[in-house]
């Protein structure tokens, strides 16, 4: 089947959704009113609560949930053929996020602007409080490690990006000196600066970097996980302004080219999707697609983080509550986009069949390099890019959203564990450079212990997307309980919330059973963990609607 | 003609100016707002640390601040969990 029929269907499709589909949970679930006094004007103190046109609040909300994650899923799922990936991304998208995302923004404006975590523990109770806290704990270890796998697998590939990736951050700096000391402005910078980290890409195949197979008798790729822990660290414990502020606005202004090139390519090329619809012939030892289909893509389809960062950030900057349809539905069809372009990269970027089969090998495999490669060869035919420069530029990009990931959850991490010093009284833990000592040395913990390599990472995508699923689902719960006290119908989200829990749980057990056949007893007990989680958040959800519905009887 | 098309193309630029430089800052202004916040609520540590009982060599110049740091004393006290002025002589609500 033709790329361009696939990419014109998703986009129609999830249109359609934002017009019709959230148009009717926006009046009719959430009915929002446009003169509902939002926090961002109650509170406004030109800190947290400052209101904000939509546009620019939506482009913020969408780069900051936007990231590696909605590439490596997909790019990862496709090995059960593109159609189920393109079902999920695309009714995941509809039914799924776009009501996740733009109801946590309701639940927390409706509520003083509160963080989802404290929202839980006024909505729902104070133990599916402290479970929150356990989950979004989780999730951040896992992201870091993730990434870091992620993105050292990539610069070892791609040994022509690492110039480029690192030359970013120096770029970055700069940038955020001269805008610091306001020796230009924005408009000029943003273009130098975008024209320096192209040049970087175009210079970066003459110059290609890999570190030695094995140093100090670690493996190229453990160092590099070691490195990049290091950069993430230093970058942690700097002002915001020096590196993540410039850092984060040249990814998105990198986020918007990067996937017009993709579509543009795609529309001027019109490849075929070579990759099989549904694959019959899957490599051996991958697990069954019904229950890991939906967990290995979790950002794309739906994804808890965004609740996140709906309420922790967007909810007081929102200037009229009916805003919060554009932001959080259409935050999430920017995001389901990039994904959509992350499937027919990996699936039409590939001239035959065994090409494909080639390259997803074996369940892990494939991933974020597919995009990479299937997209490079889309760009480079369909606009005229040289091979190598399209492949640098894809790799730069996700390594930059990854990279950009690792800073935030480990600042995020740092928080977390100098909230602990504070509670419990420890107080070296409540300085800043220990407690990211802390956080840095869990996460290299689990890069290295689900792998001896570094490599351990990717081994744990799956699981790392099960446990953002129930963050979602903890979301998605604090909504229905919401719903269910304004005598709203809840169906909305709680047929997803069921969904997601039967999906998350059926996963669970299904790499359970595959970390004990590998003997991988690190992440065997991570899993239980997180079932466990899985279980509580299931058994809370029962235990506040059934209450609630006898409230309401008596 | 020209004219008018030069002008209404830089206002234009004007607005699209702005809102980059939103989009530059509305991520992170929160952050810095917060940092700048706490380097003021040290300075007010400083200008009012002898009525508080800690000596400060340097109270013959902070007294004259004063003044200049009423306006923001009341948000000050509030933020550090204190409903009213926390000094005797100093009263604020």
């Amino acid at each position: 089947m033709n790329a361009i029929f696939v990419m014109l269907l998703g986009l129609a499709a999830m249109f359609l959704g934002y017009v019709f589909y959230s148009k009717f949970v926006a009046e009719k679930i959430y009915k929002l009113d446009p003169n509902f006094k939002t926090p961002a004007h109650e509170f406004e103190d030109g800190v947290d609560f400052v209101p904000t046109n939509k546009y620019v609040l939506w482009g913020h909300h969408f780069t900051s949930v936007a990231g590696a994650a909605p590439i490596i899923g997909p790019a990862i799922a496709v090995i059960w053929g593109w159609v189920p990936a393109f079902l999920w991304v695309i009714f995941g998208t509809i039914f799924f996020a776009g009501v996740h995302d733009a109801g946590a923004i309701w639940a927390s404006n409706r509520n003083k602007a509160k963080s989802m975590g404290s929202l839980t523990g006024d909505v729902v109770s104070k133990r599916a409080q402290t479970l929150f806290m356990i989950v979004i704990f989780l999730v951040l270890l896992m992201v870091n490690a993730v990434f870091a796998t992620a993105i050292s697998g990539l610069l070892i590939k791609f040994p022509s990006s690492v110039i480029p990736v690192w030359g970013a951050i120096f770029v970055a700096l700069i940038i955020g000196q001269i805008i610091f000391r306001k020796w230009m402005g924005l408009g000029t910078i943003s273009i130098l600066g975008v024209v320096a980290l192209y040049l970087l890409i175009w210079a970066g195949p003459s110059a290609p970097l890999s570190l030695p197979e094995t140093m100090g008798g670690l493996t190229d790729n453990a160092s590099w996980v070691l490195i990049l822990f290091g950069y993430a660290a230093i970058a942690s414990l700097l002002p915001v302004w020096m590196l993540l502020q410039p850092r984060d606005y040249i990814n998105g202004l990198q986020l918007f080219i990067g996937l017009i090139l993709l579509y543009a390519a795609v529309l001027l090329l019109g490849p075929d999707m070579t990759a099989p619809a549904f694959n019959t012939n899957l490599p051996e030892n991958t697990p069954s697609m019904l229950p890991l289909l939906f967990v290995t893509i979790a950002c794309g389809a739906i994804s808890g983080f965004h609740g996140l960062v709906a309420s922790g950030t967007t909810s007081k900057q929102l200037d009229k509550e009916t805003d919060l349809r554009f932001v959080g539905y259409f935050g999430a069809i920017g995001e389901g986009s990039l994904s959509l372009a992350t499937i027919i990269a990996a699936c039409a970027g590939f001239a035959t069949l065994a090409d494909w089969e080639a390259v997803y090998s074996s369940f892990g495999q494939g991933g974020v390099a597919a995009f990479v490669e299937g997209g490079a060869n889309i760009i480079s035919q369909g606009v005229g890019l040289d091979n190598e420069i399209a492949e640098t530029l894809l790799t730069v990009m996700a390594v930059l959203f990854a990279g950009t990931t690792m800073d935030t959850g480990l600042r995020l991490q740092r928080y977390i564990f100098q909230e602990w010093g504070n509670i419990y009284n420890i107080s070296w833990m409540q300085k800043a450079l220990p407690a990211t000592l802390l956080a840095v040395i869990s996460c290299v913990a689990l890069a290295f212990g689900a792998g001896s390599d570094g490599s351990g990472g990717l081994a744990i995508w799956p699981l790392f997307g099960t446990t953002n699923q129930l963050l979602a689902g903890l979301t998605l719960m604090v909504i229905t309980v919401m719903l269910v006290r304004l005598g709203r119908p809840m169906y909305v989200t709680l047929l997803p919330l069921i969904f997601l829990l039967i999906m998350t749980v059926f996963a669970l057990f299904i790499q359970l059973k595959g970390f004990y056949m590998e003997k991988n007893w690190f992440l065997f007990g991570l899993d239980i963990v997180v079932l466990i989680a899985a279980v509580w958040i299931a058994l809370e959800a029962t235990s506040a609607l059934s209450n609630l519905k006898k409230e309401q009887k008596s | 003609m020209r004219n008018m098309n030069i002008k209404s193309i830089q206002q234009w630029l004007s607005r699209a100016g702005e809102l980059v430089n939103e989009f530059y800052n509305a991520p992170y202004r929160s952050a810095i707002a917060r940092a700048k916040r706490d380097e003021d609520d040290l300075f007010m540590m400083l200008v009012f640390s002898e009525m508080m009982g800690v000596p400060n060599p340097a109270s013959y110049y902070t007294l004259e601040l004063q003044p200049l740091m009423l306006e923001r004393f009341h948000d000050w006290h509030q933020r550090m969990g204190m409903e009213h002025s926390p000094l005797d002589h100093f009263r604020c609500c």
